[in-house]
């Protein structure tokens, strides 16, 4: 009965709406999503700009926070705005299965085993590696931590400490600094035992810390002198240092992750989508990348034509590489939400 | 006798005149019926007028305020994702009695409700949903689902089951579906309560390290009462300073109160950072001063939610009890102190009553609008201070699961309901006043 009427009620309110957009949906030009701040400035710089130049299509920018919220709500009252948006690993996983996404035609892509292992999958092509890592404000730091057993060292490095709100990449973070090796942190944090030592380490530091939610944030903190030591997405670190500020960041630990780009199901801008992300995902045009923020290029011939000054920035330079974590996308998407509501609990006593 | 002479009645509906009747004896009964036929045509024109004048509204509300509502209360309820994609398991599983690894009509049930689900892509939902239920449960029916054979059946989809993963003989994986396999559900309203449902029907509370939305609601109501009290205290004798004193006071006060009420709300609480951070103005100034040695935290805790919500919402407070004191007379003060009453005795008996409704509109709007406040606390307090919408908005953008989100807001939609019943009755306000 009242599904019956409620959804018909929906149904028309929608109708109603959809009229509304209709005149937007039609006749836009080719839009790419991105995270903004300084890595859009970059992507404009290295693809957008010099893409609209070789095709001649144009092309809009937007850009977002993350998550599919957007993007399922558009797929589903079929308003796609979106054509090309990147996306983290576990939402192109989610978002692949709920059908959120188009498959990547990779006969027009070129070849799967071009790129680097997790990077090329049904419905993505990676396009950065990006990585959480230890940074620190060497003013304020008395000495060089070496790695998160350090982090976690406040006698011998006094001050307030900075990690990311949530329980992905603490509770890693927190197992390596309890001595778990990178490659054993997974398989021990399967279990209860593991995950209420990961919480228990996490207790100690509990004094002293200082949450963040925006990769903007910990470069602001280190530089103010709110913490003195903090996890960080590792560009905005180097972003930071080339502005002068006396940041280094300790690679010992690091978790690193890939990030995609997908088409959002149901785009108009089918073929120019595909046609973009192939020129983003050409070795010489990732390539250009790094110089201008340092992720790691995902195609395996544009890593070696990184120039050699920025190599030792990226999380995929063989010495950071020693002992790094990649995060398990499928373990997160399992367990995010019951871990979150442990750490939300935790966070909150 | 000579006939009667006849009567003329003019009547006067709506401030129009007519002539109804002419009254005759004998002719009476039919012109009153005239009469209220009358009577009746100009009700229903004005009563069509009023619904044309408030229809557009009416309508408005029913789509942006009440259907959101009722949708929202329907979605804390509703449980498809099993029954719609899985439709051949959940009927299946209906006989299963839940002791031992069920037979191979349930496994054949599942294989072709997978493979159908799996390759269609409309498998997550059911697996996520089934992940509530057991974590890990989620990429068990993934990775079994890239594994199944595809077209022609097996001889024995329990045997190809059990070689995938020998997980699938364990009945508490059954048990799951079986539960999830119901059209609706209280998962998420006793989640959000803290309760969790066993399979037996029972309900116990959530282990203690993942119990949060009590302590949470309990958090929410006691910030929005401190900011509603807090308003309270500051914005009273600021409006009877509006009320009593001079021209050019009132003048200055009311653009004191409103300047900041048109500015957005996210330029006043991006401005509090930068006064309260700890290299900030305040910070600089106190140590300039002498007045502390060392920077205080003043934000990213709840000091600094308070700050900023009670500024925000202080002319809610102003501004109701203004209106309801200029309507109050100086001479009723004056003349309780002519009888002998001292200033705070005429003030209590005499002045406070007179304000009370306007205390009452105040003190609710500021208590609703800070039990549903977002952007303050998200960047002004610690992760300690934060109120229920900021798991509502985790639950409905980040994890996509506008199931608890739903229940949370429900949940705090009941609240407010009770608590806001229990105010009316306890000032005796029928209906806030509002200027």
């Amino acid at each position: 009965m009242f599904d019956q009427i409620g959804w018909r009620a929906a149904v028309a309110a929608l109708a109603v709406s959809a009229l509304g957009f209709a005149g937007q949906a039609t006749a836009r030009d080719l839009t790419v999503v991105s995270w903004g701040g300084s890595y859009q400035d970059a992507q404009r710089e290295v693809y957008f700009e010099p893409f609209k130049e070789a095709t001649g299509t144009s092309l809009l920018e937007d850009s977002y926070n993350g998550g599919l919220a957007k993007i399922r709500s558009m797929v589903q009252t079929g308003t796609v705005t979106w054509d090309v948006v990147q996306v983290e690993a576990p939402e192109l996983i989610r978002g692949c299965q709920q059908g959120l996404f188009e498959f990547i035609p990779w006969d027009k892509m070129g070849d799967r085993g071009n790129f680097i292992d997790g990077a090329a999958t049904d419905c993505g092509v990676g396009t950065i590696v990006w990585a959480v890592a230890l940074a620190y404000n060497t003013e304020n730091v008395d000495g060089t931590p070496a790695g998160w057993a350090d982090f976690w060292d406040v006698e011998k490095f006094p001050g307030k400490r900075g990690l990311r709100k949530g329980a992905k990449f603490n509770l890693e973070i927190a197992l390596m600094a309890d001595g778990v090796p990178a490659d054993r942190v997974y398989e021990v944090l399967a279990t209860d035992e593991g995950v209420d030592r990961a919480f228990n380490k996490l207790d100690e530091l509990k004094p002293h810390m200082q949450w963040w939610e925006a990769g903007a944030q910990p470069p602001e903190w280190l530089a103010s002198g709110d913490v003195v030591m903090s996890s960080a997405y590792n560009g905005r670190i180097t972003a930071a240092q080339k502005e002068g500020q006396p940041f280094k960041i300790a690679w010992d630990g690091q978790v690193y992750a890939i990030d995609s780009w997908v088409i959002v199901r149901g785009s108009p801008k089918m073929d120019e989508a595909v046609e973009f992300i192939r020129y983003a995902s050409q070795p010489e045009n990732q390539a250009g990348l790094p110089k201008a923020i340092p992720y790691g290029p995902t195609h395996v011939a544009a890593i070696e034509e990184v120039p050699e000054d920025v190599r030792p920035d990226l999380p995929t330079a063989p010495q950071n590489l020693e002992n790094a974590l990649r995060n398990d996308t499928e373990f997160w998407i399992d367990r995010e939400e019951s871990l979150d509501e442990r750490f939300n609990s935790w966070i909150a006593q | 006798m000579p006939p009667l002479p006849a009567l003329r009645l003019r009547v006067y509906v709506m401030g129009r005149a007519m002539t109804v009747a002419v009254v005759q004896p004998g002719g009476l009964a039919e012109e009153s019926r005239a009469l209220k036929r009358a009577l009746k045509r100009v009700e229903r024109r004005r009563r069509l007028r009023a619904i044309g004048l408030i229809g557009p509204l009416f309508l408005f509300l029913a789509v942006v305020f009440a259907l959101p509502i009722v949708l929202m209360l329907h979605r804390a309820v509703d449980n498809p994702e099993v029954v719609t994609h899985l439709p051949r398991t959940t009927e299946a599983i209906q006989g299963w009695e839940g002791d031992g690894t069920p037979g191979e009509p349930a496994f054949a049930a599942l294989g072709q409700d997978l493979n159908e689900a799996f390759y269609a892509r409309r498998l997550a939902e059911p697996a996520r949903r089934l992940n509530y239920e057991i974590t890990g449960f989620r990429s068990m029916i993934m990775a079994t689902s890239r594994k199944l054979p595809r077209g022609e059946a097996p001889e024995s989809w329990k045997r190809t089951f059990l070689d995938i993963d020998p997980a699938w003989s364990e009945p508490r994986y059954w048990q799951a579906i079986k539960d999830t396999a119901q059209p609706y559900t209280l998962h998420y309203l006793l989640a959000a309560l803290d309760l969790r449902m066993t399979s037996d029907g029972g309900v116990v509370a959530a282990p203690k390290e993942q119990a949060i939305y009590r302590g949470l609601f309990g958090r929410t109501l006691w910030m929005a009462f401190v900011i509603t009290a807090a308003s309270l205290l500051m914005g009273y004798p600021l409006a009877y300073l509006m009320v009593n004193g001079g021209k050019a006071t009132r003048g200055v006060l009311l653009i004191f109160v409103l300047l900041p009420f048109w500015t957005s709300l996210l330029v006043r609480t991006s401005a509090w950072v930068v006064l309260l951070q700890q290299e900030g103005l305040v910070n600089q100034a106190l140590q300039w001063i002498g007045a502390i040695d060392d920077p205080v935290q003043l934000i990213y805790n709840r000091f600094g939610v308070y700050v900023g919500m009670v500024h925000i919402l202080l002319p809610f407070m102003v501004m109701p009890i203004y209106a309801v004191m200029r309507g109050v007379p100086a001479s009723h003060v004056q003349a309780a102190a002519s009888l002998g009453a001292t200033p705070f005795t005429a003030f209590r008996r005499v002045y406070l009553p007179q304000t009370v409704s306007g205390v009452g509109a105040g003190c609710l709007l500021v208590f609703i609008l800070s039990v549903g406040f977002y952007i303050t606390p998200a960047l002004l307090g610690s992760p300690r201070d934060q109120m229920v919408s900021y798991f509502i908005a985790y639950y409905t953008n980040q994890t996509l699961n506008w199931g608890m989100a739903s229940a949370l807001g429900v949940i705090l939609l009941a609240a407010i309901l009770l608590l806001y019943a229990v105010f009316s009755r306890m000032l005796g306000l029928g209906r806030p006043r509002l200027a």
